[in-house]
């Protein structure tokens, strides 16, 4: 040390100038070769921010319109035909199926397949024109208080522009019919109700997704893959080793959150709880396999959650969750059937809320069921069983 | 295919005419190799070589472009899964878990093979690599030592015909070292077929064959004495004064090839003995040093078949 000291007493130890700025400097552009190399940090740059504008932008829409509707005609007149008429002027109203009985209107109300139901009763018409003062019924998924709001505030109007077509009897200074709305399931609109539900499924995405995407890229990261691959098992074994823990995982933290809305936010458990349980675990699973695909599928751990981001963004945007499903652009609502949080958010509206049975969700169960099994198709043959 | 017909029951490995590339860079260049078994093979070479590859190519975690062979009687190409079953493979870097004890470690190998009693089977290899006592140890916080020991254990547990070690004493200290090649000889002579890669030219004397390979060639295997002797290397070692300024005033000159400090002596080689000598004749007379007439080492050998395939694979 001496002898260096000799040799050059000052440089070894003096602070070079603008020190400061030369080593951040040097950090500065060591980064920059490492953002450039890294492909997929650099497309994320620029997709999170384009998706979510463009989700944002096209997709939401936080007063819907052509809001699915079913009709109950239960008398063919004109004054019936002019009010439903009427109604879809306003815009809010999509009539997409007609029913024969009240029970096929419960079915599908609790399914989710219409937000509204329409009963034109028998002898309408007449009642009107005798003055009887008939109640037409409009019954409402109120589940969320958003969607169905502003639809319900517009029959308000809807009375008048009927009768200015079509009706000529009297003189009516008091309205000859009026419209009775049930806002069922959740009456008092309160969004909690809406919220809590739809949190258990996007907690679950999140924590879910990340326990798997993590699991493969770790394993390539830590060097312990190439042991694992020179030891005889096969890919559908290590997923399934590595996705059956954290269902369990996935069903505690579940009932953690559904045990906190019951009993600090008050949501009722309508429906049942045990087929509650077995889709929250099948929707469990979806997102565990839909992780465990992306971590077959991307390089290193930073990706694996990158691709995750990707994947959570829509699944909260376009799922329902957050904003009316229904109010959404047919394009928009394609792409959420392909997000198992669409189903789920639907699934657990319907059981928790409106005592839905399997037989209402049948649909959303069995679009859950392929998604994972695409997953898991796609995780399978997509891992490397060579080092290649 | 052939080779599988002409397997015969003493020979482990046989592989014709491998080749691997990666990226469009050839790893591995048409290797043939025939790996007796019960034999130690000690698998030499400089760094980037191809021993690596060749070696995953043996086990089946890599796929070789072209070539064949069989690995224990199973085709490499088509028999991954029962090879796996049958081969031990120590990776070069520690691939075991980090974050789980030694014990737990073991147990997983026990119980990916099928082991009938995983926890018994574990506990035995404990006992055998000296671990007792650092069962609960996590693998992570094991020295190199410890870990190389835990290494072997975990790739012998399940009872291979076969070891695949990839420089397994990388990093490891000499007394580890020394009892890690005494474990390898008592597996070797219990009728385990090992096949090693190394840098370290006494462990490369103490296998029973070797084979040099560089970049991707293979240029010499047979025994020690087999390989020095078909290099066809004379070698002089020179004592006395001032070998620096002998050395540089030597390199280069017509007949040698090769100057390199050994210690307190000096090794002159060339493969052309009477060039060599020619050369040597003008410093013999000078008293300032001893000559010596003298075999070259493996790694004189080593050295100079490194340097004349860069001469005709690199350009």
């Amino acid at each position: 040390m001496s002898a260096i000291e000799a040799i050059h007493p000052a440089i070894e130890t003096r602070e070079p100038a603008f020190g400061f700025w030369r080593r951040s400097y040097a950090m500065l552009v060591k980064e920059f070769i490492q953002l450039r190399r890294d492909r997929v940090s650099f497309a994320m740059i620029v997709m999170i921010p384009v998706m979510q504008l463009l989700l944002f932008g096209y997709a939401i829409n936080t007063t819907p319109r052509h809001l699915p509707t079913a009709v109950l005609i239960q008398e063919d007149s004109d004054l019936g035909r002019s009010i439903l008429k009427a109604m879809e002027n306003t815009a809010y109203f999509r009539f997409t199926r007609e029913v024969h009985d009240v029970a096929e209107f419960d079915d599908l109300l609790k399914s989710g397949k219409v937000l509204f139901g329409v009963e034109i009763p028998r002898g309408f018409e007449r009642a009107v024109r005798r003055g009887d003062k008939p109640a037409l019924l409009v019954a409402a998924d109120a589940t969320d208080p958003i969607a169905a709001g502003s639809a319900l505030g517009a029959l308000g109007a809807l009375v008048q522009t009927a009768l200015e077509h079509d009706l000529h009897v009297g003189d009516p200074p008091d309205m000859p019919f009026e419209i009775r709305t049930h806002a069922r399931y959740n009456p008092a609109a309160e969004s909690r109700l809406n919220i809590v539900p739809g949190l258990v499924g996007t907690i679950l995405t999140m924590t879910m997704l990340i326990f798997t995407a993590l699991s493969v890229t770790r394993e390539i990261e830590r060097g312990t893959m190439e042991s694992l691959l020179s030891m005889p098992i096969r890919p559908v074994e290590v997923m399934f080793g590595k996705i059956i823990p954290y269902v369990i995982v996935g069903f505690v933290q579940a009932s953690l959150i559904v045990g906190i809305g019951v009993l600090l936010f008050g949501v009722p458990i309508l429906g049942s709880v045990l087929l509650l349980a077995a889709l929250t675990t099948l929707f469990i699973t979806t997102n565990l396999s839909i992780g465990y695909t992306f971590s077959t599928i991307v390089q290193n751990q930073l990706q694996a959650m990158q691709l995750s981001m990707m994947f959570f963004l829509p699944s909260i945007l376009l799922s329902g969750f957050m904003f009316p499903f229904a109010g959404m652009p047919v394009w928009a609502q394609y792409l959420g059937e392909g997000l198992p949080l669409t189903h789920y958010v639907r699934i657990v509206r319907a059981i928790m809320l409106k005592g839905a049975g399997v037989a209402n969700l049948q649909y959303d169960a069995i679009a859950l069921i392929v998604l994972m099994l695409v997953a898991m198709t796609i995780a399978v043959t997509r891992f490397r069983r060579t080092l290649d | 295919m052939s080779t599988v017909a002409n397997h015969t029951p003493d020979i482990a490995i046989d592989v014709h005419g491998l080749s691997k590339s990666f990226g469009g860079r050839e790893v591995v260049h048409d290797l043939s190799m025939q790996v007796r078994r019960g034999s130690i093979y000690g698998f030499l070479g400089p760094n980037g070589s191809g021993k690596t590859t060749t070696i995953r190519m043996l086990c089946g975690l890599l796929t070789p472009d072209s070539g064949n062979g069989t690995c224990l009687g199973y085709d490499i190409r088509r028999d991954a899964d029962r090879i796996k079953r049958l081969v031990g493979y120590m990776t070069q870097r520690f691939s075991l878990y980090q974050d789980l004890s030694v014990r737990e470690n073991l147990e997983f190998v026990a119980r990916l093979y099928g082991m009938p009693d995983a926890r018994g089977a574990a506990r035995e290899m404990i006992a055998r690599i000296g671990l007792s006592g650092r069962e609960e140890q996590l693998a992570g916080n094991l020295s190199g030592g410890w870990k190389q020991r835990l290494a072997l254990g975990a790739c012998t547990l399940p009872n291979p015909k076969l070891l695949l070690l990839d420089e397994p004493t990388a990093g490891v200290d000499p007394k580890a070292r020394r009892d890690f090649w005494n474990e390898i000889h008592t597996l070797a002579a219990e009728g385990l077929t090992v096949l090693v890669s190394t840098h370290y030219m006494d462990e490369a004397e103490r296998c029973h064959e070797i084979a040099y390979i560089a970049y991707g060639h293979l240029l010499a295997h047979g025994t020690v004495e087999e390989v020095i002797a078909g290099s066809a290397l004379s070698t002089y070692t020179v004592t006395g004064d001032d070998l620096n300024g002998l050395g540089d005033e030597l390199a280069g000159k017509a007949g040698i090839d090769m100057v390199a400090p050994f210690g307190t002596s000096l090794h002159v080689s060339g493969r052309d003995k009477a060039a060599l000598d020619a050369t040597v004749a003008a410093y013999r007379g000078d008293p300032r040093w001893h000559w010596q007439d003298s075999e070259p080492s493996l790694e004189d050998v080593f050295i100079d078949l490194m340097g004349r395939s860069k001469d005709n694979f690199q350009g």
